[in-house]
């Protein structure tokens, strides 16, 4: 039963955005001029695309998310277990915890945690 | 039929075999679904306009002044008239935007929240979807409206839309580490990942007063990562009016501005209402183990009252830290998250582990 309700509120999402976007294409008033298509950059005339190179630090805190984003997803099974596994399960996790704050370390000792 | 607001799982029953009895099936669930839609997208409307407008009215108290007071009594229906001037304004295309991506972006970030609000339980037999992964499911779909903050900020080929954006997947991907890490500790006390299941284990305290001391750290965590993993408060860099003019909506106008608004009070909402269901036991009253008549004199309280109740009260929390802190800069906002709080956030979850394994808390 829950598939349905999902591409329910898939469905609700489109509709409301799209039926007021529609709407709102009609009712609204529309002007052609060519200054007002432009991206704002303070009322002064726009130099170049604005798709360029930003600052790689960005980049570096994506990566080290991946490794924790991936460990969440093992992660929450073991919590639901946890109760019921008793000891296995606590010396499981700190086995776990220990390579996952050696890679954090490893990260803040290189620098890699530190913004440029 | 018996409507009964304590419990509704008889209400909805009773609807189901009423409308089974006069229509197959097909067209039943059809109609089950055109009701709830319509129920769930009225709701979502009521609950995005309020809130802007509690914000006004929260951030005009703290700054002493009054807050929009002209439409209707104290202003009540301020939001609903800038809804309508904004559904009367041009939708402007912008010269070199990226025009698909562009247009995709606010249906992605509401979907999202609309996909977040499903699973939420607002009282007792009172929900859309009950998943037994639900925690899981809330903390992934909540965060997939970055990708509609990635692209608005990238396609409309502006420099502030640009900074914006990265700066907030940025933001985004590490607080949601934190926002996982504090969820799981109440997993752990709950063994379940059932949001119902959860609500129903804090029938005798809320999991804030039984799993004392940690629980009460990782929903302070949680606070803090929910409020960054919004764009809100301190942590709106993303948006920051006095040096990104409005970051990565900037390019947007009339309603299409309206639904980035729209969708970060409702993202808001989503972040309190986890919380409240969580820590502070979403619809179960306030209950303590042992004292049977206080009990009893909380039960009279409806479940949906008790749910809102402390979903307000979350947002106020949360608007409080808005206006009352400065905004943070962006690597002090890394900071804090990977030198402060994920350090601590897994300490805390070895503590939980280490408290639910010698049985130190109120079972």
């Amino acid at each position: 039963m829950n598939s349905e309700y999902l591409i329910l509120f898939f469905l609700l999402g489109v509709i409301l955005v799209g039926g007021a976007i529609l709407f709102s294409m009609f009712t609204a008033p529309t002007s052609k001029n060519s200054a007002k298509a432009e991206p704002y950059e303070c009322g002064i005339p726009v130099k170049s695309d604005a798709w360029i190179q930003f600052n790689v630090g960005y980049y570096l805190f994506a990566i080290i998310y991946l490794v924790f984003d991936v460990e969440t997803v093992f992660i929450f099974p073991w919590g639901v277990v946890m109760r019921d596994m008793g000891i296995t399960a606590f010396i499981e996790i700190l086995i776990f915890f220990f390579i996952l704050v050696l890679g954090l370390l490893y990260a803040w000792k290189k620098g890699a945690l530190k913004w440029v | 039929m018996d409507l009964n607001i304590y419990d509704f799982t008889s209400f909805t029953k009773w609807v189901d075999t009423a409308l089974n009895s006069v229509m197959s099936p097909g067209w039943t669930m059809l109609v089950e679904l055109v009701i709830v839609g319509i129920v769930f997208i009225a709701a979502y409307a009521v609950i995005g306009l309020y809130l802007v407008l509690a914000e006004r009215k929260v951030c005009a108290i703290i700054q002493n002044r009054q807050g929009p007071n002209r439409v209707g009594p104290f202003g009540l229906f301020q939001t609903i008239a800038d809804l309508f001037k904004l559904l009367g304004k041009e939708l402007i295309s912008i010269k070199n935007a990226d025009q698909f991506l562009f247009n995709l972006a606010p249906f992605i970030l509401i979907i999202a929240s609309f996909m977040a609000i499903a699973a939420l339980p607002f009282a007792k037999g009172l929900h859309a979807i009950d998943l037994n992964i639900g925690i899981f499911y809330m903390f992934a779909v909540s965060s997939l409206g970055v990708i509609g903050i990635l692209l608005a900020g990238w396609s409309s080929n502006s420099k502030y839309s640009l900074i914006g954006a990265i700066r907030s997947g940025a933001q985004v991907v590490s607080y949601e580490l934190s926002v996982g890490l504090a969820l799981l500790s109440v997993v752990i006390f709950s063994g379940s990942m059932q949001l119902s299941t959860i609500v129903e284990s804090q029938a005798n305290g809320w999991w804030i007063i039984k799993g004392h001391i940690p629980a009460l750290i990782a929903f302070i965590i949680f606070l803090i990562a929910g409020t960054a993993e919004t764009n809100r408060g301190p942590f709106d860099l993303a948006e920051a009016e006095s040096e990104l003019t409005a970051g990565f909506h900037t390019e947007y106008s009339g309603i299409k501005f309206a639904f980035f608004f729209l969708a970060e009070y409702m993202n808001m909402f989503i972040v309190a209402a986890i919380a409240s269901t969580v820590f502070l036991g979403g619809w179960m009253p306030f209950h303590l183990g042992g004292f049977e008549s206080l009990n009893h004199v909380m039960d009279f309280i409806p479940p949906v009252i008790w749910f809102f109740g402390k979903t307000a009260f979350v947002i106020f929390i949360m608007m409080w830290i808005k206006w009352t802190f400065p905004r943070l800069r962006i690597d002090q906002l890394l900071k804090l998250e990977w030198k402060y709080l994920l350090p601590l956030n897994l300490m805390n979850i070895v503590l939980i582990a280490f408290i639910v394994l010698m049985g130190w808390y109120i079972k």
